[in-house]
């Protein structure tokens, strides 16, 4: 059916066929990465958990697991968000359907392929750069090109005299991930090499999430909440603060990853300082959310989508609480590298990131199908899961983190820290795991819309209607 | 006001400007900062030591550590006898190995060693396809103590042959290719190489200087600690013995140890040529750890052609 569609005419591909393959494909990469995730942590909660094998060994699969994610989930479902997004709030069509699907045929094939190098070792080394340059010329040319110019001739072709938030988002990232991306593969491909290069690596990792992850997630709230809700959004120009102020001081604090190398000193006080600015954008879009919100908070209980829209900018609030304050040196040296940063990361991925998608997806997915939702009870149960298998995440690698501060500034020996972590350890494990299975219950949920959902009929929106199950 | 102009153009051009300005302050500054970078003897060894690049090359696109040098230990100078005390390193260059990134590029070593390893060192005389041998010397410079690299076998007279004949398999360490599998094997998702300066000296050693990164790729620093900073191990416990113990299951000798099994380092046979039967081995393990046993199997002993062979180079000899 993919095939068909990739070699037919643009006029014959139906509308939305991009938004339905990109969805279900992101949806499929989130299951294997949290599957992936949920191995690891079964492997460092019990070390000979499959042991003595090359291919399963920790140091194989970790990196597997974050590229699933990051390129697979979280970036399939931001390409899901733009191919139906962009176009609705242009006031037009996409701008090519065709390109939308060879996006996501080349992607899906070059990601299974990077990830299998990496899976049998074949990597650069560099933390989130792991991919091997080729992988990563593939990554540029068949994955983010293709989907910016997408995005970016939709806006240039909408209907509508201004564009709003959301777009301006979608059009700013798209070349932004690029840049960040170009910058950061550098040194493999100029062979740049020493602390420069270490540099480049976090100012990647940083800039990948504050340019890409989180900004586009925001985004997609901005068009989530005041469409299903039915209220305008609360401040177009708070909106643009938040969008101003994103490009101004996110794209900065990258050496706070790397407060104890010696970088440059002035480089790295620059960085807490900037680091600590990124509490304006974060305040400007929290508040504008949650004022949108006005007098629809019964749909916070009644509505998936809004339940996970609001849960993902609720994570928001201590996702950047934690970020402004501990990249500050009074603070860094106490959590730096240990699981406080884990937790952080997967708040911001786990939490904000993939609850503000999930919904999109939920929402882009019964839109485009023309079908509604086949099952609440599963929704219910797929957010529940979610829920709580993430809260116990967080809680648990939280303390496991502080217990590792307060190891390493008391110099205590390092077995003992990591005897003392290790119900913690088994904890992440059971929270991640709730994840995955709610996960595998949102496919069944969303396989069984696709051909069982009630048809739309013409004209309404999904969550016009009744829930039926 | 909405409309009244190509409002996108305007945007365009405000986030081209923002972002530029970022990029100047986070990239173009600090690049001057990093290209006066001195290198230190501990950078000039990991440079030299590591060949050209770690990790998915050109020589070594399966990452299985082909391509790179061999440091080995002199304590005799390989063409005139005399002893060398204390012994020093060289590094051997085969014909297949690529030069490594600070030869190649001198100015990566800093201004003044650059300058120094080309005029004193003879460095620009090497090439990537005849063997060649380096070593690290030092000079005054306006009275202060500089390393520098110098090429042995433009100024010494040393072959690559020569070299590998005086020192003996014994001292030789395959550094490169054990660094390869510290890439590969993932140690670098559980353990940094980056002691912190706000605490860790007691117990970790002292903090990396400006100048012992360059040249080196990929740095690996490692941002999550789930294990002990290895940047000193090998002062604070340089027993080959408890490594191999330790690597092949860490539980041997860390019975708390949540650091995975290396046995498959090991490869198919051991030292004397025997294959290794892992299965039996497990099972022996077993049976010790329900205590059915009272003793744990004897580790078999590596290889020299093994990986395991090469990351036990690479931690006693880099990680000082
Ligand atoms: C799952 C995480 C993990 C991975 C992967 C891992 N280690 Fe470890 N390692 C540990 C832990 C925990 C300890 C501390 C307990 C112990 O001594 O076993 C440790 C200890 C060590 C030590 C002794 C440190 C000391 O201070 O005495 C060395 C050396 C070492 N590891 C090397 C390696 C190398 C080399 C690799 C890759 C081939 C590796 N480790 C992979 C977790 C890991
Ligand atoms: C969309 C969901 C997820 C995203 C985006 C995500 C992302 C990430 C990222 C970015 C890291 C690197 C963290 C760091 O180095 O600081 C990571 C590590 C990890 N993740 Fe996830 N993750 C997700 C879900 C899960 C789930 C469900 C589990 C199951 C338990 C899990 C388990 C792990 C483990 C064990 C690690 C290694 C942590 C370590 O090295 O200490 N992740 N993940």
């Amino acid at each position: 059916m993919l095939l068909k569609l990739l070699f037919a005419k643009e006029e014959d591909i139906p509308p939305g066929s991009a938004t339905i393959f990109f969805g279900y494909s992101a949806i499929f990469w989130f299951v294997v990465g949290t599957g992936l995730g949920s191995f690891n942590a079964a492997k460092l909660a019990f070390p000979d958990f499959v042991t003595g094998t090359e291919m399963f060994a920790f140091g194989h699969m970790r990196q597997v697991h974050v590229l699933a994610v990051i390129l697979g989930w979280i970036s399939m479902a931001f390409a899901m968000t733009m191919m139906y997004m962009t176009p609705a709030l242009g006031n037009t069509k996409l701008w090519s359907e065709k390109l939308g699907l060879w996006n996501c045929f080349l992607w899906n094939i070059g990601l299974s392929l990077g990830l299998f190098l990496l899976w049998i070792g074949i990597t650069s080394g560099r933390e989130y750069s792991d991919l091997i340059w080729p992988i990563d010329l593939v990554v540029l040319v068949a994955v983010l090109l293709p989907l910016g110019i997408n995005v970016w001739m939709t806006i240039a072709h909408r209907r509508t005299q201004g564009i709003y938030i959301t777009n301006w988002f979608f059009g700013a990232c798209t070349f932004m991930v690029m840049v960040t991306f170009v910058v950061g593969q550098a040194p493999e491909l100029f062979n740049l090499t020493g602390l420069t290069e270490g540099y480049l690596t976090f100012w990647f990792a940083h800039n990948v999430l504050g340019l890409w992850i989180t900004p586009v997630a925001a985004a997609i709230a901005y068009y989530t909440i005041p469409k299903l809700t039915g209220n305008p959004l609360y401040s177009h120009r708070i909106g643009h603060l938040h969008f101003w102020a994103i490009i101004a001081f996110y794209s900065t604090p990258a050496s706070h990853h790397l407060l104890s190398a010696p970088l440059p000193e002035w480089l790295k006080s620059f960085a807490s300082v900037e680091g600590v600015l990124i509490l304006i954008p974060a305040v400007a879009f929290v508040a504008n959310i949650l004022l949108t919100m006005k007098g629809r908070w019964s749909m916070f209980v009644e509505n998936i989508e809004i339940k996970f829209s609001v849960t993902g900018v609720l994570l928001a609030i201590p996702l950047n609480m934690q970020g402004g304050f501990q990249q500050t040196r009074a603070i860094n040296w106490y959590v730096h590298g240990t699981g406080w940063i884990v937790a952080h990361a997967h708040l911001a991925l786990l939490g904000m990131s993939t609850a503000l998608e999930i919904a999109a997806v939920y929402f882009g997915l019964q839109q485009m199908l023309r079908r509604k939702l086949y099952s609440l009870a599963l929704a219910n149960f797929h957010y529940w899961f979610y829920i709580v298998g993430f809260c116990i995440y967080w809680i648990s690698m939280t303390i496991a983190g502080l217990i590792q501060g307060a190891g390493k500034v008391y110099e205590v020996p390092y077995i003992d820290v990591v005897v003392a972590e290790h119900p913690y350890m088994i904890a992440r494990w059971v929270g991640g795991t709730m994840v995955f299975t709610g996960n595998l219950v949102w496919l069944y949920n969303m396989w069984m819309t696709a051909r069982e959902g009630t048809v739309l009929p013409k004209g309404r929106y999904s969550h016009e209607l009744a829930y039926e199950r | 006001m909405a409309g009244q102009f190509q409002k996108h153009k305007l945007g365009a051009a405000g986030i081209g400007g923002m972002l530029g300005l970022s990029m100047c302050i986070t990239l173009f500054f600090p690049s001057f900062d990093f290209r006066s970078g001195e290198s230190t003897w501990v950078g000039l060894d990991k440079t030299l030591s590591n060949g050209r690049v770690i990790g998915f090359s050109y020589e070594d696109p399966l990452v299985r550590g082909e391509g790179k040098p061999t440091t080995v230990v002199l304590n005799k100078d390989p063409k005139t006898g005399e002893a060398i005390d204390p012994p020093i390193r060289a590094y051997v260059y085969d014909a297949k190995a690529p030069l490594s990134a600070g030869v190649r590029h001198p100015s990566n070593m800093g201004p003044t060693v650059g300058k120094l390893s080309i005029e004193k060192g003879k460095i620009d005389q090497a090439n990537d396809s005849d063997p060649v041998v380096f070593t690290i010397e030092a000079t005054d410079v306006d009275g202060e103590e500089w390393h520098y690299v110098n090429n042995a076998t433009v100024n010494n007279g040393w072959t690559a042959e020569a070299v590998l004949n005086t020192a003996g398999a014994e001292s030789q360490y395959l550094i490169g290719r054990g660094k390869t599998v510290y890439i590969t094997e993932g140690c670098w998702w559980c353990h940094t190489l980056l002691p912190e300066h706000t605490q860790d000296w007691q117990v970790f050693g002292t903090p990396p200087f400006l100048g012992d990164f360059n040249g080196e790729m990929p740095t690996a620093f490692g941002s999550d600690r789930k294990a002990p900073d290895l940047l000193h191990v090998a002062a604070r416990n340089s027993s080959k013995e408890w490594m191999t113990m330790h690597f092949f299951n860490p539980r041997l000798v860390q019975p708390n140890s949540i650091m995975p099994r290396f046995d498959y380092l090991w490869g198919k046979t051991d030292a004397n040529g025997k294959a290794i039967d892992f299965s039996k081995w497990r099972a022996e393990y077993n049976d010790y750890v329900s205590g059915k046993t009272v003793h744990p199997p004897e580790v078999p002993e590596y290889a020299p052609e093994s990986e395991a062979r090469a990351l036990i180079d690479w931690v006693l000899m880099s990680l000082r």
